[in-house]
């Protein structure tokens, strides 16, 4: 059944907003946006963010997309939030530091993606997810550092696959820019993770590769990698393609 | 309305980038409903305003940027080119040796990967002036072969300065799906060299500024190079430049999540775009005319 919901004027919000001009700002970029997304879910019951069976659909359009980075963002905040609440057994000053300056930018990751999404589509903003760290073991610096690389390494392909998933028009310009502010930081993370874990394998996939490329992959391939560490399960079968 | 037609005229129009970059199916996929709507005798002059429906750009402004990419990677090819074997380099240790090599080959499969991407249309290399003269060869960083550190300090500001560049682009090719991605692609390899270069330097005990070693990650606007001449290390400064960023798409990032999240903090979770004309500005001295 197709029917129409109207997003609310954009005035109406921003004078009800506790951010003041701020949130103005932001829903210029996420607006549009937010206003698609809401007309999409409208026409489809399977975009429901809080469906029965316990799981989470991320939704459609740019919003979608936004809500996969959010919960890709998630899973590595509260991985460097549990590394940093009781570190591995042997942790030099060095290392501390640098996992607690990499806790700092994913939780700013997360709390940003949580803000702007709640900011341009209230409605549709995934919910926290649940995470299973059972496979882990924080007390050992070879499980936890082998964990860091594999999820920085899929942060970094998660946004390069995702970033032609990303609408052309409207604020899709605007997502993108801030999808790739965030991934070089993530590569950032990963170079040094794979150095602490072996010196000098900061690039071993662009190293291996041909033509000297990191890796893509799509939502599909980077979430069945993901759900090892996601109780929540995810569905991402409404997202661009 | 023949859609295979249309794609014939494309090819003789741009013969180089849509085989190589998007497969024909995915043209006539996206030219689909464009298509039927134009008059067949109509073709050869639609095309132009076809790809900017379809694509939002013409081959021609895709081309413009990746030929603006492949310019900055021949810069880094040559440069470490230079590097390797040279007095300098053979006064690092070996693992740094080895660091300097493979990123060395990363960037000449870049330069390869986007000759081969835009065939004719790519622009020939520039003659570089790695002093930093201009041309003149006699510029700042003359000296370079023979001084490891200052070999350092000019990779990390070329791959920040690469890391920034791509992420200005990305919009620009954004029509063209895998010429994005393969941007994309290559923009995260730079920021893992920036990464590693800047290890590098830690490791040298590059305490810039006071009692502070380089981080992986770019903090706040600095640059953590010292010349020690303060005209260069201006110029040094403009690939940093706005990286001190603390608000995005209009969220304070600062104290985000908790008070750990402080200005610094702020600024090194996100890398901030450069415009081409910034690029070109700080590049330029290293380009003979």
């Amino acid at each position: 059944m197709k029917k129409t919901i109207s997003s609310p004027p954009l005035e109406e919000v921003t004078t009800i907003s506790p951010y003041g001009r701020q949130r103005r700002n932001m829903l210029k970029i996420f607006g549009a946006g937010a206003a698609l997304i809401t007309i999409g879910s409208a026409c489809n019951k399977d975009d429901d963010p809080n469906p029965s069976n316990g799981g989470v659909n991320l939704g459609s359009g740019d919003v979608g997309i936004l809500n996969y980075a959010y919960a890709l963002e998630q899973l590595e905040a509260a991985f460097y939030e549990k590394v940093v609440s009781s570190f591995y057994t042997g942790a030099t000053d060095t290392e501390k530091a640098y996992l607690t300056e990499i806790r700092n930018h994913e939780v700013g990751h997360r709390e940003f993606f949580k803000a702007a999404i709640t900011a341009a589509a209230p409605s549709s903003i995934i919910p926290s997810l649940e995470v299973d760290f059972s496979t882990i073991d924080f007390t050992s610096k070879t499980s936890v550092l082998a964990t860091a690389q594999a999820f920085e390494d899929l942060g970094v392909t998660a946004y390069n696959g995702a970033g032609q998933l990303i609408s052309t028009s409207g604020n899709g310009p605007a997502y993108l820019l801030l999808a790739g502010k965030i991934v070089s930081v993530e590569a950032r993370h990963a170079a040094l993770i794979a150095d602490l874990r072996s010196n000098g394998t900061f690039a071993a996939a662009a190293n291996a590769d041909a033509d000297g490329l990191d890796g893509a992959r799509t939502p599909a391939e980077v979430l069945a990698i993901a759900k090892t560490y996601i109780k929540t399960v995810i569905d991402a079968s409404n997202l661009p393609s | 309305m023949n859609l295979d037609n249309i794609i014939n005229e494309i090819e003789k129009v741009d013969p180089e980038v849509y085989e190589r970059f998007d497969t024909r199916r995915k043209v006539m996929k996206q030219f689909a409903n464009i298509g039927s709507k134009i008059a067949l005798a109509a073709v050869p002059t639609a095309i132009a305003s076809m790809f900017q429906k379809a694509y939002g750009q013409t081959p021609e402004e895709v081309n413009g940027v990746l030929n603006y990419a492949l310019t900055l990677e021949y810069l880094e090819a040559e440069f470490y080119t230079n590097i390797v074997g040279s007095p300098g380099y053979l006064t690092a240790p070996a693992a740094a040796q080895g660091a300097l090599t493979n990123i060395r080959n990363d960037e000449n499969k870049h330069v390869a990967f986007l000759k081969r991407v835009l065939g004719t249309a790519a622009v020939a290399k520039p003659n570089f002036d790695f002093s930093g003269g201009a041309g003149s060869g006699t510029g700042p960083f003359a000296g370079y072969l023979a001084n490891y550190d200052v070999q350092l300090a000019m990779a990390q500001t070329f791959e920040d300065t690469g890391v920034r560049a791509y992420k200005g682009q990305a919009a620009n090719v954004k029509s063209n799906r895998v010429a994005l991605t393969s941007a994309l692609r290559i923009h995260s390899v730079e920021a893992r060299h920036a990464a590693h270069i800047r290890q590098m330097r830690a490791a040298r005990n590059m305490l810039v500024p006071a009692g502070q070693l380089p981080r992986p990650w770019i903090v706040l606007a600095q640059s953590n190079i010292d010349t020690g001449n303060a005209g260069v290390n201006a110029a040094i400064q403009k690939s940093y430049t706005g990286e001190d960023v603390t608000t995005q798409a209009g969220v304070n990032i600062v104290n985000l999540g908790g008070a750990f999240n402080d200005a610094a903090n702020a600024s090194a979770g996100f890398d901030e775009p450069l415009t081409k004309e910034a690029v070109l500005d700080i590049v330029s001295i290293f380009i003979a005319p």
